[in-house]
């Protein structure tokens, strides 16, 4: 939702693609980006990209995983095949990026360009309710340091587009006067850019001129060695053409389990929400619960109640899914829930604030049914239910599940908007000790 | 339209004991001008519609309050078009997943132009006992139960509109109620802040406390800690910031809201819980004491006398929509309409008691749907052959015959299809194609009156009628009409009996005797054959009681409206002109 990361390899297609369309024709990034994922194969790519052989390469991985240097995963200066091995070396190998482990799938392969860490520039431009900040440094790189310190920083407020002299004199007093019209114009056309495409956040770090003699006149062009940016999703539908066939890449080490890509499938499926991530499938503490807000404050109470090992799920449904898509969603749960037994048993918390107009009867009957399936699983894993509810026809879905308790033989515990929406947290928290 | 929204608006403005209706007027840019009626109370109003928002103002000049529910696409703009109305003043955009840029832009032109914008991304927001915006509050048992009726002493606004509805629940049972809330939306740039509403809440004396429920994400709680510091909140203040499990994560997790991701250990929950605590806001150690710590800084207040207890105001009874109170089983009407041939309103259309994709599995046939919609049972096959069968041979006569005579005439005077085959249609009687049914009640009367078919003819000749089905103008005896030896072969060859075809054809024996073409014509045959079927498969009663509807000529309408539409098309595709019928054709006679 609103702010997703897009993989480097289509952030610097994209400038290379459309920045001589925001500056006057001195301004332009060669399209020399290759994106090597999954369903590429390595070999072809010398055949679609004829400079492959006869340039020296560099290849990072691709993955919205920053400190790739540091983490010694850029091959830098390097020929073809060394290129090509590097890559079968690593994809589909486990790495560690802090305390994340994911499977490295997605690479960018591009030109190495020789420069002189003088020509390092660096360049950021970020959003705030009142408007847009560039920043820029006159150096860049891994070592650029507290960058939000040392950046010269211009304000451009909302709707409002930055004055050519104000770039230079603000943004650009610490670099040599004959690369200062280039390095205006590349920067005026990023941020027309930015504007335009509905971005969010851009930084790249660094950037290089492409000039001859290191004096900017003329046409000429900039290279970005590395690049992050985010785009507005919502802004699809106005920008997306711009955007070309992109995808928003889940976070590194996020893969999901076969079970939160079912419930993903079932959330494309119906113009309600359902979403389901499995945080511990050890933890004790399972959550179905309605609504966005509610199902944070779930969670909230439960770790600030001192469960944050036991608490194996996060997820919700809202949007008054109908009675089938609920079934679907709680069953996943449920079967997720009663896979691994433990003896010392389990608590299912059935949660969720007073609705505004979603029928509590009706999407109840959904996970009633899910919970009969599971009547021997539930038994065996000895699952404990605490249900909190209110909303319109509250009173039919409580009284509905009261009477599941006994025909399950599954404890239930019910309650309404007379007890406080988290209460049962606590309740279910006695009931581990 | 937004009906059902409007519809909760004015029983809320009913229980809240509102004098007059809080819509002015609806606006539906893509349909036209009209009125909708709405219930207040009891009684029922009308609210005008306009298509557009300048024409709608212009009309109601006091309305000063625009409920956007356009869509994502077009919210931001039908907003900022609006902007420009002087009389409005408030500005609710409901819809979900507006590009920020552009909301944005906007939330800073409203800015400028001192107007106000709740959401988007929202359910909008409440005053208590005066005005609720679209769907907040829920239902109205709900807005009772919460005490959203009449006013409190309490100002609420959160990001989330799917939790403010337990918000106001819980300060209905901690406090004396809510005196307004507002949920802002849960994007990363609502149109109005936390904090805006919350220095409105500062300024308005009828609100004594201020309770608020933030959110992981942005830095918005930071400007309440700022106001807190300068003291332009001065009014005790209750707030919680959700999204403190976000450190549970390991990797990044969007929760529900577009805003809820913190980008820095200073936009996360327990950051800005603590930054606020230290700036004098009451903050509870979690959700759980929420409630608790509302209770305790409004006892306070009380305490000191700076909330006074108000008595209740008594509730007036909203009536149950009749459709609710049915569902529920509380009410019963009898119906002024009754069918029992087909259901439209499951799963599937039924004819009958047959599902349309048996229809088609069973492969029965027109025949069988004429049986099932006519008769309400599915025949046996050689009797929906036989329906079939009457169909295809009465499907045209030729352009000479009245019906498709009249047709050719009007089609070529330019009507319609349906005017052109009715015009058609409405020559079918006693003396063209209505001889089905005459024909199969004469000649069943005769039979069943024991009378020999020597007696019958005789009788008929006695009382000077002619024998319906009997005769032809061109075809005798001896050149048989192909059409009834087809449908006399069939009935002889699969009916179970045919005593009135048997009957029929001893009278035609009697009638050829007489002149050659007083034969069993196709009428005669078709009619008298259907009514030994229907005899055989419905019983003599049932039987007669249809063909006294006029079952058989149903039958033959049915069949010559496929060659009258042929005629019609005929008649069209060679561009006929005109007709007018010549004078020499004409006797004209003094």
């Amino acid at each position: 939702m609103a702010h997703k990361p897009i993989r480097e390899a289509d952030g610097k297609r994209m400038i290379a693609r459309l920045l001589k369309d925001y500056t006057p024709r001195q301004c332009s990034v060669k399209d020399m980006f290759i994106s090597v994922g999954p369903e590429v194969d390595v070999e072809t790519l010398p055949a679609k990209y004829s400079w492959v052989n006869n340039t020296k390469l560099v290849v990072k991985p691709d993955q919205r995983f920053k400190r790739r240097g540091k983490n010694n995963l850029v091959l830098l200066d390097a020929t073809w095949p060394e290129a090509r091995r590097w890559i079968k070396e690593r994809i589909g190998r486990p790495v560690t990026i802090g305390n994340v482990t994911g499977i490295l799938d997605h690479f960018i392969l591009e030109p190495f360009v020789p420069h002189s860490p003088d020509d390092e520039y660096y360049l950021a431009i970020t959003s705030s309710r009142e408007g847009d900040d560039i920043m820029f440094y006159h150096k860049g790189g891994m070592d650029i340091g507290d960058v939000d310190q040392k950046a010269e920083a211009l304000h451009v407020p909302i709707g409002k587009t930055p004055p050519k002299q104000e770039l230079e004199s603000k943004l650009l007093s610490k670099i040599p006067s004959q690369r200062k019209p280039f390095m205006a114009c590349f920067i005026e056309g990023m941020y027309k850019f930015y504007v335009d495409l509905n971005f969010t956040y851009l930084e790249i770090n660094p950037f290089v001129p492409m000039c001859d003699q290191r004096v900017c006149t003329g046409h000429c062009c900039a290279f970005p060695l590395d690049f992050a940016a985010e785009l507005d999703d919502t802004a699809e539908f106005e920008s997306g053409s711009k955007w070309g066939p992109i995808e928003f890449p889940p976070p590194f080490g996020r893969t999901l389990t076969k079970d939160e890509a079912y419930v993903e499938e079932l959330d494309a499926k119906t113009g309600a929400s359902l979403k389901l991530t499995i945080l511990n499938p050890e933890g004790r503490i399972w959550t179905l619960v309605a609504g966005g807000g509610a199902s944070v404050i779930y969670a909230d109470t439960i770790t600030d109640l001192g469960f944050m090992d036991e608490m194996a799920n996060y997820g919700e449904y809202s949007g008054d899914p109908n009675e089938e898509f609920t079934y679907l969603y709680a069953k996943t749960v449920i079967d997720v829930m009663t896979r691994r037994k433990n003896t010392q048993g389990k608590v299912l918390l059935i949660g969720g604030g007073i609705a505004n107009f979603t029928d509590v009867a009706q999407t109840f009957k959904g996970i009633v049914r899910a919970l009969r399936e599971y009547k021997n699983q539930l038994q065996e894993n000895k699952v404990k239910i605490f249900v909190r509810r209110g909303g319109p026809n509250y009173k039919q879905g409580l009284e509905m599940m009261r009477k599941l308790g006994s025909e399950l033989g599954v404890p239930i515990e019910v309650y309404g908007p007379e007890t406080h929406m988290t209460k049962i947290v606590a309740m279910a928290a006695k009931e581990l000790e | 339209m937004q009906v059902n929204a409007v519809q909760r608006m004015l029983d809320f403005d009913y229980v809240a004991r509102r004098e007059t209706p809080s819509v002015a007027a609806l606006i539906d840019p893509t349909g036209s001008d009209g009125l909708q009626r709405f219930f207040f109370g009891t009684k029922e109003i009308i609210v005008p519609i306009y298509r557009s928002i300048k024409v709608a103002a212009g009309q109601h000049p006091n309305a000063d309050v625009l409920i956007n529910f356009a869509s994502f696409r077009s919210a931001a703009q039908s907003t900022e078009d609006a902007l420009s109305i002087p009389s409005i003043r408030t500005y609710v955009i409901i819809a979900e997943g507006v590009p920020e840029r552009r909301m944005r832009l906007l939330a800073n032109k409203a800015k400028e132009m001192r107007k106000v914008i709740i959401g988007p991304a929202t359910v909008g927001g409440i005053v208590a006992g005066a005005f609720k915006i679209a769907n907040t509050g829920g239902t109205i048992e709900n807005i009772v139960d919460s005490k959203l009726h009449r006013p409190g002493s309490v100002g609420f606004v959160s990001k989330s509109g799917g939790l403010s509805n337990e918000a106001y629940n819980i300060i209905a049972r901690n406090s004396d109620g809510l005196h307004e809330g507002i949920a802002i939306g849960g994007d990363s740039y609502p149109g109005t802040t936390l904090l805006d509403h919350l220095m409105r809440f500062e300024s308005n004396p009828e609100i004594k406390m201020l309770v608020c429920l933030g959110e992981v994400g942005g830095t918005d709680e930071y400007a309440i800690v700022e106001a807190l510091k300068k003291k332009q909140i001065t009014k005790p203040l209750v707030i919680w910031v959700t999204g403190t499990c976000a450190k549970a994560f390991s990797t990044d997790v969007q929760f529900g809201h577009a805003g809820a991701r913190a980008k820095s250990e200073t936009e996360s929950a327990h950051a800005k819980n603590s930054a606020l605590r230290e700036a004098g806001a009451v903050v509870p150690y979690s959700f759980d004491d929420y409630g608790e710590a509302i209770n305790r800084v409004y006892r306070n207040l009380l305490d000191k006398g700076v909330i006074v207890p108000r008595p209740e105001p008594l509730v007036p009874r909203v009536p149950m929509d009749y459709a609710a109170a049915l569902k529920q089983g509380l009410v019963r009407r009898p119906t002024n309409f009754i069918s029992t041939i087909s259901d439209d309103r499951g799963e599937e259309l039924l004819y009958g008691d047959m599902a349309i994709s048996d229809v088609f599995a069973k492969d029965i046939g027109i025949g069988g749907v004429i049986s099932l919609l006519w008769f309400k049972r599915l025949l046996p096959e050689y009797a929906t052959r036989f329906i079939e069968m009457a169909i295809m041979i009465t499907g045209d006569h030729g352009p000479a015959v009245s019906g498709a005579h009249n047709t050719i005439v009007a089609a070529r005077a330019g009507k319609d299809l349906i005017s052109s085959i009715v015009s058609g249609m409405l020559t079918i009687g006693p003396r063209f194609g209505g001889a089905l049914d005459g024909a199969a009640q004469q000649f069943s009367h005769a039979f069943d009156t024991g009378l020999t078919p020597r007696q019958f003819v005789d009788e008929m000749k006695g009382r000077g009628i002619l024998i319906q089905g009997i005769g032809h103008r061109i075809k005798s005896i001896h050149n048989p009409d192909m059409r009834v030896t087809i449908m006399k072969d069939y009935a002889k060859s699969h009916f179970k009996a045919t005593p009135l075809l048997d009957y029929a054809l001893e009278v035609e024996k009697i009638t050829t005797s007489k002149r050659d073409n007083l034969i069993l014509n196709v009428d005669g045959c078709i009619g008298i054959c259907f009514a030994d079927l229907l005899r055989t498969e419905l019983g003599k009663e049932l039987a007669d009681e249809y063909i006294r509807m006029g079952a058989l000529n149903a039958l033959f309408v049915l069949g010559r409206t496929i060659g009258l539409m042929g005629h019609y098309l005929d008649q069209n595709r060679l561009k006929q002109p005109l007709y007018r019928h010549p004078w020499d054709d004409i006797a004209y006679m003094k």
